[in-house]
């Protein structure tokens, strides 16, 4: 029998980061963000079925880049704990840090253990309050480490450039549609510098809205209601760079997205 | 295994097993001492005495369906309480209703509602109504060890069927058993008076005000002849709890509302003590 190679630890765990870093790479990054009344979710995703983006409680949702199968057990497995523990204290004792810690553990316990393959995926937990300062973003990467993320957050691939893009011009209080537009346009970014279409059908939107009147603040944006709030905005932004234009088109934008918001909901 | 969800450990192999999505199935894998029905009783002499929720009344219109119950819990002959709540939303476009052992039956309703919610979180998708329907009926008869000592619960599950496009109403006996309702519907000790009342006002083409009131009128008919079922309590201003689930989804009338129908009804009702009445021929 032939003795095996010595491999250092430092060495095996930088393989299987690499491994896992190039697995979440393959896929299309996605953003959240927050903006005046909540916490919105975008992503290119061409598939109406596969979501990125769900609910997992109340006020809580899940964001996932990297390999489908893989994430989808994990939201999974987010949904059964929460509902169990809500089940057994009370709805008000799930809280997105303790699904973070959940899934920081169970990343972290499969990236360090060797009979298993690390997981290729990047993951946000996100906690609407009832004020913006009560909002909560956990980034979770392959690895099982937490983040504790502010403003905006992208994961992905690309993540890298699309968040110092977002960095610098995300700021608070923004509307919901000014929030939409400055997603679209980092996901846009071609890593090269270049820069793409990616028309509404393939993008995938979700908020937690704090505004909703229902205790489930979860709800997906689509059809009308998303193109409206990109439609008018494509209108006010033909002209390249003209800030006042698109200070205008969002005020308006604002106005029909929000009454569309409502009677989305009554609508439904 | 519950102790695993209570720190912050890893999730247990089966959190991350794919299966079923029910709550259910997966509550009587993890914790099967949390599912109401797994619980033994000791050999009692004997009815337990516990408080007992009285009438739920349902009708339906065209374009929905209407759900009201009285607000009286009992114990014996004693009134348990004046302001219970025994109609509940079970997700966006049903809503159930409860009589029975008050105690048991909340916590069924706690169940139900979380099992619908569960199965669209997971899935992605809305039960169908039957598939509600059903469900409610699994849960009752998991309860029947209970039912058979005295702790009986008996449901009436109303909702807006998307696909058909109408509000459909079912109601249930302790086994189980389950049965579509054409028209109006009443469960409970006071639904013997609740049901002549509506068998009486009862039109397939009532609007959905005349359908409140109507539900509004049985209940206060029930409360007439039964004891277990409350009237509308003027006084403290409690009033009957009505709910309204159309295309639009569950509404709960608010207190202002409810109390202008009971209030319109007592008002006739001191000129004419037993209501409206129903032509001969």
């Amino acid at each position: 029998m032939s003795t095996p190679f010595y491999v250092s630890p430092q060495q095996a765990m930088a393989d299987r980061a690499e491994y896992a870093r190039k697995g979440i790479a393959r896929g299309r990054s996605l953003v959240v963000l927050q903006y005046a009344d909540g916490i919105v979710f975008v992503g290119e995703n061409p598939s109406r079925a596969l979501h990125k983006f769900s609910e997992i409680y109340d006020r809580i949702g899940f964001a996932a880049a990297g390999k489908y199968n893989e994430y989808e057990n994990l939201r999974i497995g987010g949904v059964r704990y929460a509902d169990l523990r809500g089940y057994t204290y009370d709805r008000d004792d799930v809280t997105a840090r303790g699904l973070a810690n959940v899934y920081a553990q169970t990343l972290g316990t499969i990236f360090s253990s060797a009979a298993e393959k690390p997981y290729e995926v990047e993951l946000v937990v996100a906690e609407v309050g009832s004020e913006p300062e009560g909002d909560q973003i956990y980034r979770l990467p392959h690895d099982g480490s937490i983040v504790d993320e502010h403003g905006s957050v992208a994961v992905g691939g690309n993540s890298e450039q699309i968040s110092s893009f977002l960095d610098q011009r995300h700021r608070d209080g923004m509307t919901l549609a000014e929030a939409l537009k400055l997603a679209v346009q980092a996901l846009s970014r071609e890593p090269g510098g270049g820069e793409r279409e990616i028309p509404a059908e393939r993008l995938e939107v979700a908020v937690l809205d704090r505004t909703r009147p229902q205790q489930r603040k979860f709800k997906r944006i689509v059809g009308r209601q998303l193109a409206r709030l990109l439609g008018t905005e494509a209108a006010a932004t033909t002209p390249t760079d003209a800030p006042s234009d698109a200070e205008d088109g969002d005020s308006t934008d604002t106005g029909t997205g929000s009454a569309s918001g409502s009677t989305e909901e009554t609508g439904k | 295994m519950e102790a695993n969800t209570r720190s912050t450990g890893r999730l247990p192999a089966a959190f991350l097993t794919p299966g079923s999505s029910s709550f259910m199935d997966f509550l009587s894998d993890q914790s099967p001492e949390m599912l109401p029905g797994n619980r033994s009783l000791p050999p009692l002499q004997g009815a337990i005495e516990a408080p007992h929720g009285t009438t739920i009344v349902a009708a339906s219109f065209p374009g929905g369906v209407v759900l009201a119950g009285d607000r009286r819990a009992t114990m014996g002959n004693m009134i348990a309480q004046r302001d219970i709540e025994k109609v509940f939303p079970a997700d966006e476009y049903s809503a159930v209703g409860i009589a029975g052992t008050a105690g048991l039956a909340v916590e069924m309703v706690k169940l139900f509602q979380l099992e619908l919610e569960h199965f669209e979180k997971v899935e992605g998708a809305q039960l169908s109504l039957e598939g509600k329907a059903n469900r409610l009926s699994t849960m009752i008869r998991s309860n029947l060890a209970m039912a058979m000592q005295g702790l009986a619960v008996v449901p009436l599950f109303a909702g807006y069927d998307v696909d058909r496009e109408k509000g459909r109403i079912f109601s249930y006996d302790v086994t189980g058993g389950r049965s579509e309702e054409t028209g109006y519907a009443a469960t409970g000790s006071g639904s013997i008076f609740a049901r002549g009342s509506m068998k009486k006002l009862y039109r397939e083409d009532l609007t959905q005000e005349q359908a409140l009131t109507l539900v509004v009128q049985a209940l206060y008919d029930a409360a007439d002849d039964d004891s277990a079922t409350g009237g509308p309590d003027v006084a403290r201003r409690i009033y009957p709890i009505v709910t309204v689930i159309t295309d639009e989804g569950f509404r709960r009338l608010t207190d202002q509302e409810s109390s202008e129908i009971a209030r319109s009804i007592l008002e006739r009702r001191l000129e004419q003590p037993d209501g409206p009445r129903a032509a001969l021929l």
